[in-house]
């Protein structure tokens, strides 16, 4: 049945080459194609770079610094409900808050900070950015908060017996433990922000464009044709990404065991 | 990692405030929009609240205001409880398969992987293509059906590895002495032990499904699910019914969350303190002993 699932979007995508081969021509001789990707790629990078620090204070957080189980488990599923919850809402929620008239700026003109609400807030890379954290930190902290649980505190103790500081035991024990989760993580997030469209479309305002919302874009066009030529390019590009952090880590183990 | 459990490093007062703050990050913007969607007749998007009322709820049930929002909330419970009742069967039968390495395991798993971080506006795209070509008529119960099965089927199958790593086949294996049928084996041992992370897994098909967008989108067909609706309402609607449908949206979560959680931990209490959790208390004290 997996096998069914899985060839029906094989057969999509594998048959897309058979009848359209010219878009493909067209899609390398054009400059914006390159700004699209630059733009995505961007956005990827800085995503991850913020999620990767936040789920990992997190996640060491819960496992090293809660000492009951039941707070423990608590207060990683806290962090996990909304991830049950629609995306779209998640986030149209930031409208009221970053908006012109929004919580934030009315909190910061109360405060006396500035007199004239920041217009950069909504519909800009600020406000794309901030939504994608707010979505994606959680595939941040599952794996890496498991592959933390993991580790044997008595390795820690033992570090700590022979004086090192905790610094260095989250430099030299930590972050080598648990770096199947991390790449777990950033495989997760990084495919997530590559294949966006709605984000991208709600919250920045149209200001900005990326890989997936010119799909998007060619698909309500009814513009089939360049649209599935770029996803096949897509897709090349995400799986060398996946294969690149493979290589860094070796994630079978964690997930075959 | 502390060892003196009395006084805690400030390193720990550090943490729980970047942690406090993640969590407001987390639920501020939802809390926000719970508030607004109780906006007074007069009130607009954003504070301050120009009173308090529940009009634009019941403007949701106005069809020609904010589009079809009775249909389209029907078709995605609907969806999302088939989703949710083929992803179950197929998780658990595929995960007791896989714990057998049959011809063409690694294959398959590496398959359904891949299908979990394959961006989901390609799947939807595969999947309207090939409609396309094979002239079928896509529709929320049949290619939004298939669509929507390629990211809960394989979260549902990591879970039940993670489940079954931990299940003992010693009980299958006692259910065998004692006489019982395969079919036996399964329905009176082996789908009782599984039972709270069927409903884990449940719980993922069930919310996944409902919340699904990018996947759905180009192959729901003509008649939309909630989530497309709401996807309409943010370019079309400037008023709080949009908040309000964000409510009921996530109220409608919260319950599938709430219950399925909630019955996981009184199975998981009530197994604390039947006969057998006695027994494997018993054991542990014994062993306990005859170490000491």
């Amino acid at each position: 049945m997996i096998i069914g699932v899985s060839f029906f979007e094989y057969d999509g995508i594998s048959s897309v080459p058979a009848f359209q081969f010219g878009n493909y021509a067209e899609l390398f001789s054009s400059r914006i194609t390159l700004t699209l990707y630059l733009k995505t790629i961007e956005y990827a990078l800085i995503v991850w770079a913020i999620t990767l620090v936040v789920g990992f204070t997190v996640s060491y957080f819960l496992v090293f610094h809660v000492r009951s189980i039941l707070w423990q488990m608590g207060l990683f599923l806290l962090c996990t409900v909304p991830f049950w919850t629609s995306n779209i809402i998640r986030m149209i929620s930031w409208i009221p808050f970053l908006g012109r008239n929004g919580i934030f700026n009315q909190a910061l003109m109360g405060l006396g900070v500035t007199s004239e609400p920041l217009e950069f807030l909504l519909f800009s890379d600020f406000a794309v950015i901030v939504a994608y954290v707010h979505l994606f930190t959680l595939f941040m902290i599952v794996p890496i908060f498991n592959s933390m649980a993991r580790i044997d505190r008595s390795v820690v103790e033992a570090a700590l017996d022979g004086g090192s500081s905790r610094w260095r035991i989250i430099w030299e024990i930590i972050v080598p433990l648990s770096k199947t989760g991390i790449a777990l993580g950033s495989i997760f997030v990084i495919t997530l922000v590559m294949g966006d469209f709605y984000v991208v479309n709600t919250m920045s305002g149209g200001h900005s464009a990326t890989v997936g919302l010119a799909m998007y874009n060619q698909i309500a066009a009814v513009q089939y044709p360049p649209a599935a030529a770029s996803a096949v390019i897509l897709l090349v590009i995400v799986t060398l990404m996946v294969a690149a952090i493979l290589r860094l880590v070796d994630v079978r183990r964690e997930l075959a065991s | 990692m502390q060892r003196d459990l009395g006084k805690r490093p400030w390193t720990f007062y550090a943490l729980s405030a970047f942690f406090a703050l993640f969590v407001a990050f987390l639920y501020g913007p939802m809390s926000a929009i719970f508030v607004l969607s109780f906006q007074g007749p007069t009130g607009g998007l954003t504070f301050p609240m120009n009173g308090v009322s529940l009009r634009w709820f019941s403007a949701l049930f106005q069809q020609e205001r904010t589009g079809d929002f009775a249909g389209g909330f029907t078709r995605s419970i609907a969806l999302a409880l088939i989703v949710l009742s083929l992803t179950v069967a197929i998780s658990v039968l595929a995960g007791l398969a896989f714990r057998r390495r049959f011809v063409g395991s690694t294959p398959v798993f590496y398959l359904a992987v891949a299908s979990l971080i394959m961006p989901g506006l390609l799947v939807g795209l595969g999947v309207g293509l090939t409609y396309q070509t094979l002239e079928l008529t896509p529709s929320w119960y049949s290619s939004a059906l298939g669509a929507q099965l390629t990211l809960t089927l394989p979260f549902g199958l990591l879970i039940m590895f993670a489940v079954l790593s931990r299940f003992d086949r010693a009980y299958e294996e006692a259910g065998r002495d004692l006489g019982a049928s395969n079919w036996q084996i399964f329905w009176m041992v082996v789908v009782p032990i599984l039972f709270p992370g069927m409903i884990a897994v449940a719980l993922f098909g069930f919310t996944l499904s409902y919340d699904e967008f990018p996947r759905t989108l180009l192959t729901a067909g003509a008649k939309n699910t909630l989530p497309m609706e709401i996807w309409g309402m943010t370019t079309n609607v400037t008023s709080p019914a949009l908040y309000a449908l964000g409510t009921v949206t996530t109220l409608v979560s919260f319950v599938a969350i709430i219950l399925s959680l909630g019955s996981i931990a009184i199975i998981q209490w009530r197994r604390s303190r039947g006969p057998m959790a006695a027994k494997m208390a018993l054991a542990n004290t014994q062993a306990a002993l005859t170490n000491e």
